[in-house]
């Protein structure tokens, strides 16, 4: 029986208006994995992420070819909402986003979107969404302050904790902690580890090294290509391109 | 002496600049020390709650202020909704265009208006051509053309100002575009839009030119939105132009001052409350 699969990519291309930003990408995958995609800064990452939740819709002058399944069904197939898309995958930018709201706000911000208004139904999605992200200990005592008076590690986690408050099926996160201190990054790390057990995530690591500590395969980009993936063991220890190799054992990058 | 021409300059600047401010605060005093020297003795309880007798030789000047905030608000209420709604447009709705351009070409064209040429708009258009006479209706309608420009490029603006990220955030939360301008856009915008209000309440309250044409100059106490006006602004300037009483003008224009003090403070304390609450 083949593996189960959450995510397929199938000869996707790129382009802001003529560079092309990704050629023929096609990854497979599976449900409840970390899938670390890495590689040089301009090799694709962040717009492949864009592209799974469909954000790159909002920029102007892009376009595309090829297709990408959820569950099966074409993204940009004309029976997919564009919202219920973006809810099914969640995404946590590489610097921390919270909006100029109350941590409680911030994190109930999408359930009121989708119509959530009882006051007891969203305490209760905030609390839960706040644990899971593990910040609930931290800032139980003041939800109700700005979210912007938080530190960077827990602003992070809010922006993790705010799009687990919509129930997501899929993380993106793009460099989570490309602005954290290490014990920050640590926690964070640790927060991945937990919700892989419910999640698909797709992580773009920090460092070789993050990606080898947490992700379980891994996908190097170069150029807007993938060169190669593999699970995290293989890619990092016997790689079988020359360029990953180079890229992994620090001679460029 | 390098060393030495770069300090010289850089004491000349520090004079020129200093000179600068200086100037700017000594002009403002100077204004607001004559009239309110002049027109402060005329200030008493009575000149606000009482009506003008003989054209405004004596009495006080309640049906002006009356007039003057119903005119203000009417603009206000007409091109708030208006100007902001342009500027989503512009900022969030469409890219650059044809149409955008158009839109910004002609907002800035209006703003280069003088506003004797909005009044007499206002006087053919709203006055005679749509029979509203001259009213606080007509006059509103005016001012709310007038302060347009002013309310579309402040709120634009302030739009532009926020982070591209909250845009972000909030589609990627699966917001609509209309829930990410109510829930996001316009938040954070407010203070800037509420600048831009304040300036227009500004101006609609010192605007003389396009009020006489268009509200009249009736001393009597409006009774509804199709009464004729006369306001603070206008009232001081019949009473000056026309050599009625100089004392009285000066006490309408120091009630004016502390009026738009009022305004701003009450204004600004509310906008600084709702900043920080944010922050």
């Amino acid at each position: 029986m083949p593996p189960e699969t959450k995510i397929v990519i199938k000869d996707f291309n790129f382009y802001y208006q003529s560079v092309q930003a990704l050629r023929n990408i096609s990854l497979t995958i599976h449900p409840r994995e970390i899938f670390a995609i890495f590689g040089p800064a301009g090799s694709g990452k962040t717009t492949l992420l864009k592209s799974l939740n469909r954000l790159t819709d909002l920029m102007f002058g892009t376009r595309h070819t090829g297709t990408i399944f959820l569950d099966g069904a074409n993204i940009h197939g004309p029976q997919t909402s564009l919202t219920q898309l973006r809810r099914q995958i969640g995404m946590v930018f590489d610097l921390p986003t919270p909006l100029p709201l109350s941590v409680f706000d911030n994190v109930a911000y999408g359930p009121k979107l989708s119509g959530a208004t009882q006051k007891g139904r969203l305490a209760e999605i905030v609390e839960k969404a706040l644990r899971s992200a593990v910040l609930w200990e931290e800032v139980k005592d003041r939800l109700h302050t700005s979210a912007l008076r938080l530190s960077g590690g827990q602003q992070q986690r809010l922006c993790i904790a705010r799009i687990l408050a919509l129930e997501p099926e899929v993380i993106l996160l793009d460099n989570p902690c490309s602005g954290l201190d290490p014990i920050s990054t640590a926690s964070i790390e640790a927060t991945l580890a937990e919700l892989k057990k419910s999640y698909t995530i797709i992580l773009v690591p920090h460092t070789v090294q993050q990606a080898s500590r947490v992700a379980d395969r891994a996908g190097f980009f170069l150029n807007g290509e993938v060169v190669e993936e593999g699970p995290v063991y293989q890619i990092f220890t016997r790689p079988k391109d020359k360029r990953t190799e180079d890229y992994v054992t620090g001679k460029f990058g | 002496m390098v060393y030495r021409t770069r300090y010289i300059t850089q004491g000349i600047a520090k004079v020129l600049i200093w000179l600068a401010a200086l100037s700017t605060i000594g002009v403002m005093v100077l204004i607001l020390f004559q009239v309110l020297a002049e027109g402060l003795p005329v200030l008493h309880l009575r000149f606000f709650l009482d009506s003008p007798k003989s054209m405004g030789r004596e009495g006080g000047i309640l049906p002006t202020i009356v007039g003057t905030f119903a005119l203000t608000v009417v603009a206000i209420l007409f091109a708030t909704p208006l100007g902001v709604g342009t500027a989503i447009f512009l900022r969030e709705y469409t890219r650059e265009s044809r149409i955008s351009r158009l839109i910004r070409f002609g907002t800035d064209c209006l703003a280069g208006v003088p506003s004797i040429i909005f009044g007499l708009f206002g006087f053919v258009f709203f006055v005679i051509y749509l029979n509203m006479g001259w009213s606080i209706l007509s006059g509103g309608l005016t001012l709310a053309a007038m302060i347009l420009p002013t309310i579309i490029s402040t709120a634009e603006e302030a739009i532009k100002a926020i982070p591209p990220s909250y845009r972000e955030v909030s589609y990627s939360l699966g917001g609509t575009r209309w829930q990410t301008v109510m829930h996001t856009i316009l938040p954070s915008a407010l203070p800037g839009i509420c600048t831009g209000i304040l300036l227009s309440v500004g101006r609609s309250i010192g605007e003389t030119a396009a009020v006489i044409l268009t509200a009249g100059s009736s001393l009597l106490m409006p009774t509804s939105l199709f009464s004729p006006i006369r306001t603070m602004s206008v009232h001081f300037y019949i009473l000056a132009r026309e050599g009625i009483s100089l004392k009285m003008a000066y006490g309408t224009g120091a009630a004016l001052i502390l009026l738009v003090l009022l305004v701003n403070t009450v204004a600004n304390w509310l906008l600084n409350r709702y900043i920080r609450r944010r922050a």
